[in-house]
């Protein structure tokens, strides 16, 4: 400690530890343009930076609370709960799949990468199926590959619409060869809806890679992307390596994929809800909202 | 001696050297070393038999890389009649690393689609070493649909390190591409019957692989990913590939173990390139076997077993 800080009271002396002592959620900073903002704000903005409207990654529950009706959220009904994973392969890398299982539990308190709600769009009946990249990058074993085919098969059966929100980057290794089959699984299962004519949107936001591209997520009657999100099948280190070259600007962007005739949309959070309800208003032929 | 041995098979392709060597010998001289070289020829084939009782997976995934293993091509032609290849997907290219076509089983028409990687360096390139774009992909789900039209049953052979991770691919939308063939296979309306004949690599084997019977091929692989690829990941180091390899269970002994696959088809001694003919006839058999069986079969109570397969996958 200096002379002059010995002369200040102890009031006024800090210490470099009690430097960063702003309350904890107070305040975020966007990963996009570093704006420091108030975290209520963001929230307020369906985490969508008011200032450079990047759009944060969100968690699975705060996609569900910002996107179905939240005054019918009591209604709100959470499908494939019942699912739960297992290490068949008792797979051991660095670390026991098992042990990063649990890491994931424990810092999202969710059990796996997706979450089946069961809801109101606008007032009508609906059923989402949201990833959460926060558990082990959103990636998809067979609890993921059960829930969506839940999802579809309880669309299915109420003959209610089925919206899907990918982030993910792909399949889960540390299930093997049983987490690819989810891509089967899932599709099929789109396959079985398709035949009854009942609508699938896929949103993609960022980021959504590898088998979840690969099978679900590219499948909708209705593609949405949220603005900028990486989404594609290789991931973007795999094709430069490969191309031994620099991959244009924007490659795998959301605009990129528009551009390339992948998705059909891009929608930005705040209207999400909205366009989504009067696409499928359409589709389902209800009349035109009041 | 050929380069085309596998560190493991060194031995045996030693003692097979030898026994060319005696041969050549005996054809210039009068002494009679048939003694000795049928003593060699049983060393060679007890050597292999104990070599490949105890593979681990990083030799069983080398073996389905082996430069010499038969490729889906060796087995068209050996299985099938009248395979006439029909190229291009109508919207873009015809891209080789997939090949397909109408043929004969035992006389009845099928729809025949199979990876093709190459053998020389020229094949290779012209199949892209079987790494299909999107224009790959929807030529098989053409034929595949054309299948469906015109009732014939479908046979996909599987040989891929994976999709190609391209600029061009992805821009042409390779994920749709895949995504769209795994639904189409969902419900087609005709038997499925899938044979991991070489290398089952990732999504860009599935896009041809959901059938009403999966089979693998005793030295064939099939996983999420490669061993390479899961390494640099999960072990930050490509070096620890047989490590994932062993982790992965990627090989067809577990995958049948796991209930993910229904048959595994046994290879000749020493692996199926040491004896093309046999393994192809192996493969003939099983597919007519489990092909009487699928066509017994009405196509709706087909379609809602396959579902009920892949849902049972968990």
């Amino acid at each position: 400690m200096s002379w002059l800080e010995k002369l200040l009271p102890t009031k006024i002396r800090t210490t470099g530890e009690k430097k960063q002592g702003v309350p904890e959620g107070l305040w975020k900073k966007c990963d996009s343009c570093q704006a420091v903002l108030f975290a209520a704000e963001v929230e307020r903005n369906l985490y969508v930076c008011p200032k450079c409207g990047h759009h944060l990654v969100i968690s699975a529950r705060q996609r569900i609370a910002g996107f179905l009706d939240p005054e019918t959220e009591a209604e709100q009904v959470e499908l494939g709960s019942e699912f739960e994973t297992v290490d068949k392969l008792k797979f051991r890398d660095s670390k026991r799949y098992k042990d990063r299982l649990v890491a994931a539990q424990k810092k999202t308190d969710e059990s796996d990468a997706a979450i089946v709600m069961k809801g109101k769009l606008k007032g009508q009946p609906i059923v989402i199926f949201v990833m959460d990249f926060a558990f082990m990058g959103g990636s998809m074993g067979s609890v993921v590959g059960q829930r969506f085919t839940k999802a579809a098969e309880v669309a299915l059966e109420e003959k209610i619409p089925f919206v899907c929100f990918s982030a993910s980057g792909g399949a889960r290794m540390q299930e093997g060869l049983l987490s690819l089959l989810q891509m089967a699984k899932t599709s099929a299962a789109l396959q079985r809806l398709a035949e009854r004519s009942i609508p699938y949107i896929s949103v993609l936001t960022h980021p959504t890679t590898g088998g979840v591209t690969a099978s679900f997520s590219m499948l909708g009657d209705v593609n949405i992307a949220e603005p900028n999100a990486l989404i594609g099948f290789a991931g973007p280190r795999v094709i430069e390596q490969t191309v031994g070259e620099t991959l244009p600007e924007g490659f795998q962007r959301s605009e990129f994929l528009l551009d390339h005739g992948s998705v059909d949309i891009i929608v930005e959070r705040g209207e999400m809800r909205d366009t989504i309800a009067r696409l499928l208003a359409k589709l389902m032929h209800y009349p035109v909202a009041a | 001696m050929s380069l085309n041995f596998l560190e493991f098979e060194r031995p045996i392709a030693e003692l097979e050297a030898k026994i060319k060597e005696l041969r050549l010998v005996e054809s210039d001289t009068e002494i009679n070393i048939n003694d000795e070289i049928k003593r060699l020829e049983s060393k060679v084939a007890d050597l292999t038999s104990s070599i490949f009782s105890s593979l681990d997976s990083w030799q069983v995934v080398q073996l389905a890389r082996h430069p010499l293993r038969p490729q889906s091509m060796d087995y068209i032609n050996r299985i099938f009649t009248e395979f006439d290849e029909l190229h291009g997907d109508r919207l873009y290219a015809d891209d080789e690393a997939i090949i397909g076509g109408v043929a004969r089983l035992e006389g009845e028409p099928v729809m025949v689609i199979g990876q093709q990687k190459g053998r020389s360096t020229k094949e290779k390139i012209k199949h892209n070493f079987g790494m299909a774009k999107p224009e790959g992909y929807r030529k098989a789900m053409r034929l595949m649909q054309m299948a469906e039209k015109f009732k014939l049953p479908l046979i996909t052979f599987i040989d891929t390190p994976g999709a190609y991770p391209g600029i061009g691919a992805e821009e042409r939308g390779q994920s749709e591409a895949i995504a769209r063939n795994l639904f189409v296979m969902a419900g087609l309306k005709t038997p499925i019957i899938c044979t991991v004949v070489g290398e089952g690599g990732s999504g860009g084997a599935l896009a041809i692989g959901v059938g009403d019977a999966v089979m693998m091929l005793e030295y064939s692989i099939y996983s999420v990913i490669s061993p390479e690829g899961c390494a640099s990941i999960l072990w930050k180091s490509a070096g620890k590939a047989a490590d994932a390899a062993e982790a992965l269970k990627l090989t067809a002994k577990s995958s049948l173990s796991l209930g993910l696959i229904d048959e595994v088809i046994p290879e000749p001694l020493g692996g199926a390139h040491r004896n093309i003919d046999a393994i192809a006839g192996s493969i003939k058999t099983k597919i007519q076997e489990q092909l009487v069986s699928l066509q017994q079969q009405n196509i709706p109570d087909l379609l809602a077993r396959r579902y009920e397969r892949l849902k049972n996958y968990s």
